[in-house]
């Protein structure tokens, strides 16, 4: 599961614009297996967090209603170009992935 | 062989001992481990007990928190949804959807300057009210915009 995610982070104004994309299959627990008829269980991220030069600015939890392959965006003040943003998360199961970027 | 027998029961001893005092309310597990995921709010079944679970009960109706997400999203799978907040202060911005079987979504908390704004995509298992609760120093606001599906996100 430790596929790459994708950050971009660019300023806009005095702030800066960060987009995440993560790859993750974000089951809900909800769907059956259309050859077994079973339920397929849960797989979802539970927590993200973002931080931007080590200190953290968002801290995220999710649902297994957050669509499959996440995006996130948001937005920081007084972030300068160079500063460097990192993301991570964690799902129900114990895995993580974590990814940065330079603010451009 | 019976020192090791000693240290084991004790062991054995200090962790019940936590485990009682958490059974006794006296340590509540989720002052313990603040980042853990909130599983009684995500696990609620309907607004009420979301709400509840979050401590937004009675948020205030705002204008000024912005929603924009489609009217009619064709695939419930994938509904964007970017939120503005302009309420000064705003630490946390909660994204619910009201007809999904477990309404809470996702919960941001901001801080250290991230502005009151979060983008991301979510799914929908029919029409339903998206609703937001934004939480401004000691208040909670509060906005909802219907979103038309016409194809759901949820089982099979």
């Amino acid at each position: 599961m430790a596929e790459p995610m994708k950050i971009r982070a660019t300023m806009e104004g005095d702030a800066a614009n960060i987009k995440v994309l993560m790859n993750h299959v974000m089951e809900t627990g909800q769907r059956k297996d259309a050859k077994t008829g079973q339920l397929i269980p849960a797989h979802f991220i539970q927590t993200v967090s973002a931080h931007v030069n080590g200190k953290p600015v968002l801290e995220a939890q999710w649902s297994q209603a957050v669509s499959k392959n996440p995006f996130l965006g948001f937005k920081v003040k007084g972030a300068k170009a160079g500063d460097k943003v990192t993301v991570s998360w964690a799902d129900n199961k114990g895995e993580k992935n974590s990814a940065d970027a330079v603010v451009a | 062989m019976n020192a090791k027998r000693r240290t084991f029961l004790k062991s054995a001893g200090a962790a019940s001992t936590v485990a009682v005092a958490v059974a006794a309310g006296l340590i509540k597990p989720t002052s313990v481990m603040a980042a853990e995921w909130n599983k009684p709010a995500f696990d609620a079944k309907g607004m009420p007990d979301a709400l509840k679970a979050l401590g937004s009960v009675g948020a205030a109706d705002s204008k000024d928190i912005l929603i924009k997400a489609p009217d009619i999203a064709e695939n419930g799978a994938v509904v964007p949804v970017e939120v503005t907040s302009k309420i000064a202060g705003t630490s946390s911005i909660v994204v619910m959807v009201e007809k999904n079987a477990n309404p809470l979504t996702a919960d941001f908390n901001l801080m250290n300057g991230a502005e009151g704004y979060v983008s991301t995509r979510i799914k929908m298992g029919q029409t339903s009210n998206v609703r937001v609760v934004v939480k401004a120093g000691a208040k909670s606001y509060t906005a909802v915009k219907e979103v038309k599906v016409t194809i759901g996100g949820c089982g099979g």
